[in-house]
């Protein structure tokens, strides 16, 4: 339905690209957009003029998330000719998921399907001609993106929230029926059962709530991070991976300059690649941001590659010191994460170093519990299956074991974030003695937001709820 | 006989009838009632008693906007409660106890005085209509009476059919006739309609009762009233309400009956108010409740009959006898009159627009129970809102409407026209979306002005309304800007077990805490003093209580009415083609088609229609 609310959502096709953009809308966006973004020379984006430009940073807190442009419309010229602030960001699923969900937690709300489009059509953006294809688009994309919620909605998610709202219901007809039938011969539930009712709601929205991170990993792949020095042939691993020359490759060291990710689906299970810049010590500033970062990266990835070149290993015994050492360094901060260690470049090895080194393998592997290592070649493809195998093994194994429980839609975590709030509050007010005209106020609410799950809203439940089950009438 | 154009005719005089008549020629219409029975103007059929939860706001509403029944509800009560007063203020609900006699005989003076209003005793067998144009009716006797516009307010007399056991005759109300001819004249020209099902229980003799074995239901200690004009007074004597059981004895000899019931031996078809079953009813779904509570209401200051609520039956009337006498204080009841049950026609409220005109005859108008309503409040407020539309449009003025978050009147009629009704419906508070905003103390706030404009309202009354708001206004101006030091404000916090303060602070922050009511805030010296300097009264100190107490609330009511009110505004154009909307459900096309909604809003509370289906509708609108 259409409000005067700010609206937000991605833009530009979902998956990764080397740009996204991601769109606010509504009366507040340039206020809502400002108090995210860091401009570089300072500028406040509520003082730039409208069709203008500016470079910053979006940050949440004290944690910058990304690098972006941010362009200033101001209704009424704009495409829904509202106030809308467009951020071009880095293309990263993860990038677009961690800004969206950053608006979503400051006074943004997920836009619908077709909204910004609707909203451009009421405002008088849009002719007829455009307005019919649009129509045509959302009807299309509502049934498709149906078929999706259907789909995600794993385990006993569905059913679970159908319960939950049943319950509420029932909480509500109770409540309307202290108020519209006071004068009645009804027994009224007691208020502790309220209270444990909605301690039952608020407990299994918060599950799943926090499931939603484990659930964008099912969705959008799961994070694996490539740690290692600059030219151990990164790049060339994911083009192996990826049978296609997709990340740049070449001899020069630090021709990755930033993180890349690719996704590759392996045996049906998405598997997003984040290409860091390793993690050697160093005194050198700019490298030891990019470390800084390389850590972040393995912090978010639930696999991370250890990857270095095989004949380095096995000639240089200070190198490979160094190696061992950031190795222990990786399984001693992340001891929870499955850690691969792989030796690249094995055709380059003699016949003997080759034995020598699967014996060194062999026992870094029984170093760690969830420690494993192999050698390949990324550009014979020998051993590349091995790692495909040992990569599904993880999940198949339930090494990234997941809740039975999962949200995965951002428009249903959306809608979970909002019942939660209202929920809060019915809390409060049993808490205080609220008096049940008030409370009922803050269930419909919640009661809507679980409709925008299920998809049944109606207040006609309530007053069918209560002749159904109580005797009314004098 | 009838030479004259009338501008508006009303056909009946219950409170739909008595209302649209009394709007309609208070605002200049030479106006003609026309009913059955001169002696019956405004009889309170079933019970004797007006208002009650969401009906008791709707009778403020009507007295706000310049109807009768709030005056003759004050003027006829013998009993005032204020229901659900230990709830929030939007349940608040004024509820009294009537003269049955007395009210019909204000009601028949006040429309007496009224200008520009005529009266005849006939029964109209049919409509005058030309083209797509309502131009009169006609009598049984042959009669024809022009006009511009006719408001059909028949209640339960079309084709109406009185059951009492096995026996059943045809009657609009006991010992009246039923009438016959408009149904099939409209069914002719295209409308549908259906049959309803309502009841009601028997009357007694007072005088075979013995109240020692009852429980008294008194009156409200300080009862308020109705209007919001000074005419009326609230009442300085009260009579009491009494209450007793009915038992598994009681439910037993009730059983005998069962088999000789037209509810349960299928002579009764259509469909009866799931709120207000009958006895019967309540004993067959609820058999595990072994007794169930019976109001004992008087029916006037110096009557001995009682109405018996809770008793509504169709059961024989010797059925009905044996097992009254089995309840206590009963034991030697000799009755008035037995209960029934009676089935009458109505047309599905859906062929309405929102000014109930019909959608298929022009300057017809349907208000009451031909609409499928139950109630005398919905009735009315039905009648004042079809008369007012009746003037308007002969008047050639621009229509009355009332939105949803403007009054539960604009809920009913809303309800009523986009969702239709299955069985006789009855007003109650969850029907409306922001009730908060809907309260029964601020219904002249919402709607005097509207009247004042319509020329129903008096000047008067808008000026009454002006003065209390503003006093309140101040009032809330004074908490908000006075300061109480800890010393004074400390002990009263603590007597009510809230936490003290430490510094001197505004005592509208303190006022506003949950459990800190108007009787505590009053031992503040400086604010009995503002009560006392500017003499404010109950009605200005109650509300400003509620805007300080409830403003949160209100805030985020209004705010979602606000939301709502986007889409109110978004026109549907008059015979918009649904069936080239291909992207939108069938079953959502059909009942948009039915249903003809005026606003996008209005569409998308019709069921079956999805927000899937809305989102479609607003892209394709205006094709």
């Amino acid at each position: 339905m259409i409000n005067n609310d700010t609206i937000v959502a991605l833009a530009t096709p979902s998956g990764a690209g080397a740009i996204a953009v991601i769109r606010l809308s509504g009366e507040n966006a340039i206020t809502i957009a400002q108090k995210q973004f860091k401009s570089v020379s300072g500028k406040q984006l509520t003082k730039q003029p409208t069709h203008t430009i500016h470079l910053g940073h979006i940050v949440d807190d004290t944690r910058t998330l990304d690098e972006v442009l941010v362009s200033v419309f101001k209704n009424p010229n704009s495409y829904t000719g509202e106030n809308v602030v467009e951020i071009s960001c880095h293309g990263s699923n993860y990038i677009q998921q961690e800004i969206i969900q950053l608006f979503l937690r400051n006074g943004c709300r997920m836009a619908t399907a077709g909204e910004f489009t609707l909203r451009a059509f009421l405002n008088g953006k849009l002719d007829l001609s455009q307005a019919e294809a649009v129509a045509d688009l959302i009807a299309s994309d509502n049934e498709a993106s149906h078929q999706i919620a259907m789909q995600q909605m794993r385990g006993g998610f569905s059913s679970e929230i159908a319960k939950l709202r049943e319950e509420l219901l029932n909480f509500a007809s109770l409540i309307e029926l202290e108020l519209d039938f006071a004068e009645e011969d009804v027994e009224f539930a007691d208020r502790t059962q309220f209270k444990d009712l909605t301690a039952r709601i608020l407990s299994v929205l918060k599950r799943l709530i926090d499931s939603f991170a484990v659930g964008n990993v099912i969705k959008n792949g799961i994070p694996v991070a490539i740690v290692g020095e600059p030219n151990v042939g990164k790049s060339t691993l994911l083009n192996a991976l990826l049978n296609e020359e997709r990340a740049i490759v070449s001899d020069i060291a630090g021709t990755t300059r930033d993180t890349i990710e690719d996704e590759i689906s392996i045996g049906g299970i998405g598997f997003r690649f984040i290409d860091t810049a390793g993690i050697r010590d160093t005194k050198d500033v700019v490298e030891s941001i990019g470390i800084k970062k390389t850590f972040e990266k393995i912090e978010q990835a639930q696999v991370v590659i250890y990857l270095f070149e095989a004949d380095v290993f096995v000639s240089d015994t200070k190198k490979s010191k160094l190696l061992n050492i950031e190795i222990e360094k990786i399984k001693n901060k992340y001891p929870q994460k499955p850690l691969l260690i792989i030796a690249n470049k094995s055709d380059k090895l003699s016949d003997v170093q080759f034995s020598e080194l699967n014996k060194a393998l062999i026992h870094i592997s029984k170093t760690g519990k969830k420690t494993q290592a192999q050698m390949l070649s990324a550009k014979t493809n020998h051993g590349v299956e091995q790692l495909k195998n040992t990569l599904l093994s993880f999940v198949n194994t339930g090494a990234l074991k997941n809740n039975d429980t999962i949200v995965t839609n951002t428009r249903h975590y959306d809608s979970l974030l909002k019942a939660l709030e209202e929920v809060q509050k019915v809390k409060y007010g049993l808490e205080t003695g609220l008096s049940g005209d008030l409370l009922a106020i803050d269930i419909r609410q919640a009661l809507y937001y679980f409709g925008e799950i299920t998809g049944e809203i109606s207040n006609d439940d309530l007053l069918g709820n209560i002749f159904a089950n109580f005797c009314i009438g004098k | 006989m009838f030479n004259e154009i009338y501008d508006v005719i009303v056909v009946g005089g219950g409170h739909a009838g008595s209302e649209a008549a009394a709007a309609a020629a208070n605002m200049g219409s030479k106006t003609l009632l026309v009913t059955m029975n001169l002696q019956n103007i405004a009889q309170m059929s079933c019970n004797p008693a007006m208002g009650g939860i969401a009906k008791g706001q709707i009778v403020r509403e009507i007295d706000a906007l310049g109807g009768y029944s709030g005056i003759v509800s004050d003027t006829s009560a013998i009993q005032f409660k204020m229901l659900n007063k230990s709830k929030g203020p939007a349940m608040w609900s004024p509820r009294v106890q009537s003269d049955r006699m007395r009210f019909a005989e204000d009601w028949r003076m006040l429309l007496e005085q009224t200008q520009n209003l005529d009266f005849y005793q006939e029964m109209v067998s049919g409509l005058l209509i030309k083209g797509d144009k309502v131009v009169g009716v006609k009598t049984s006797l042959g009669v024809e009476i022009k006009a511009k516009s006719v408001v059909l307010t028949n209640g339960t007399f079309l084709n109406g059919l009185i059951h009492i056991g096995d026996k059943s005759f045809g009657g609009g109300r006991a010992g009246e006739k039923a009438a016959t001819g408009i149904t099939e004249q409209l069914v002719d020209i295209g409308f549908d309609s259906g049959r309803m099902k309502t009841g009601t229980p028997p009357r007694v003799d007072g005088r075979s009762l013995d109240f020692s074995k009852m429980i008294e239901q008194p009156g409200d200690d300080n009862p308020e009233k109705f209007s919001y004009l000074d005419i009326t007074k609230p009442l300085t004597n009260q009579r009491s309400c009494h209450m007793s059981y009915t038992s598994p004895l009681v439910h037993d000899l009730l059983r005998e009956g069962f088999d000789r019931s037209p509810m349960f031996n299928g002579r009764i078809k259509s469909l009866g108010p799931r709120y207000c079953p009958s006895i019967e009813d309540k004993i067959n779904r609820f058999a595990d409740k072994d007794r169930h509570q019976l109001f004992v209401e008087p029916e006037g200051w110096n009557t001995v009959e009682y109405y018996i609520n809770g008793f509504s039956t169709s059961l024989p009337e010797d059925v009905q006898f044996k097992a009254l006498r089995s309840v206590a204080g009963f034991e030697n009841v000799k009755f008035f009159r037995p209960g029934y049950a009676i089935e009458y026609d109505y047309f599905p409220p859906t062929q309405l627009k929102h000014t109930l005109e019909t959608k298929l005859v022009n300057g017809l108008y349907f208000a009451g129970q031909i609409n499928g309503t139950t109630g005398y409040e919905e009735a009315a407020s039905q009648g004042l809102m079809a008369g007012i539309n009746a003037s308007l449009k002969v008047q050639e003025r621009d229509a009355f409407t009332l939105k949803r978050d403007e009054a539960y009147i604009g809920v009913l009629i809303d309800d009523l026209i986009t969702k239709g009704t299955e069985e006789p419906y009855r007003m109650f508070t969850s029907r409306a979306e922001y009730r908060t905003l809907l309260r029964q103390d601020n219904a002249d706030l919402r709607l005097t002005p509207k009247g004042f404009k319509l020329g129903i309202a008096s000047e008067k009354r808008l000026k009454r309304m002006e003065e209390k708001h503003e006093s309140a206004k101040q009032f809330v101006s004074f908490f908000e800007t006075t300061s109480v030091q800890p010393s004074e404000i400390n002990p009263i916090l603590e007597s009510k077990n809230s936490s003290v303060v430490k510094q001197s602070g505004k005592l509208f922050k303190i006022f506003a805490r949950p459990n800190i009511e108007m009787d505590d805030i009053r031992n503040v010296k400086s604010v009995e003093d503002y009560i006392q300097q500017n003499n404010l009264d109950r009605e200005v100190i109650e509300q400003a209580e509620i805007q300080v107490k409830y403003a949160g609330y209100i805030e985020k009511e209004k705010n979602n009415a606000d939301k709502l009110n986007r889409l109110e505004y978004v026109k549907i154009p008059a015979n918009f083609d649904y069936s080239q909307i291909k992207s939108m459900s069938f079953e959502a096309r059909e009942k948009l088609k039915k249903i003809q909604p005026t606003t996008v809003s209005q569409a998308s509370r019709i069921s079956g229609v999805s927000p899937n289906d809305i989102s479609v509708l607003l892209v394709y609108m205006g094709r």
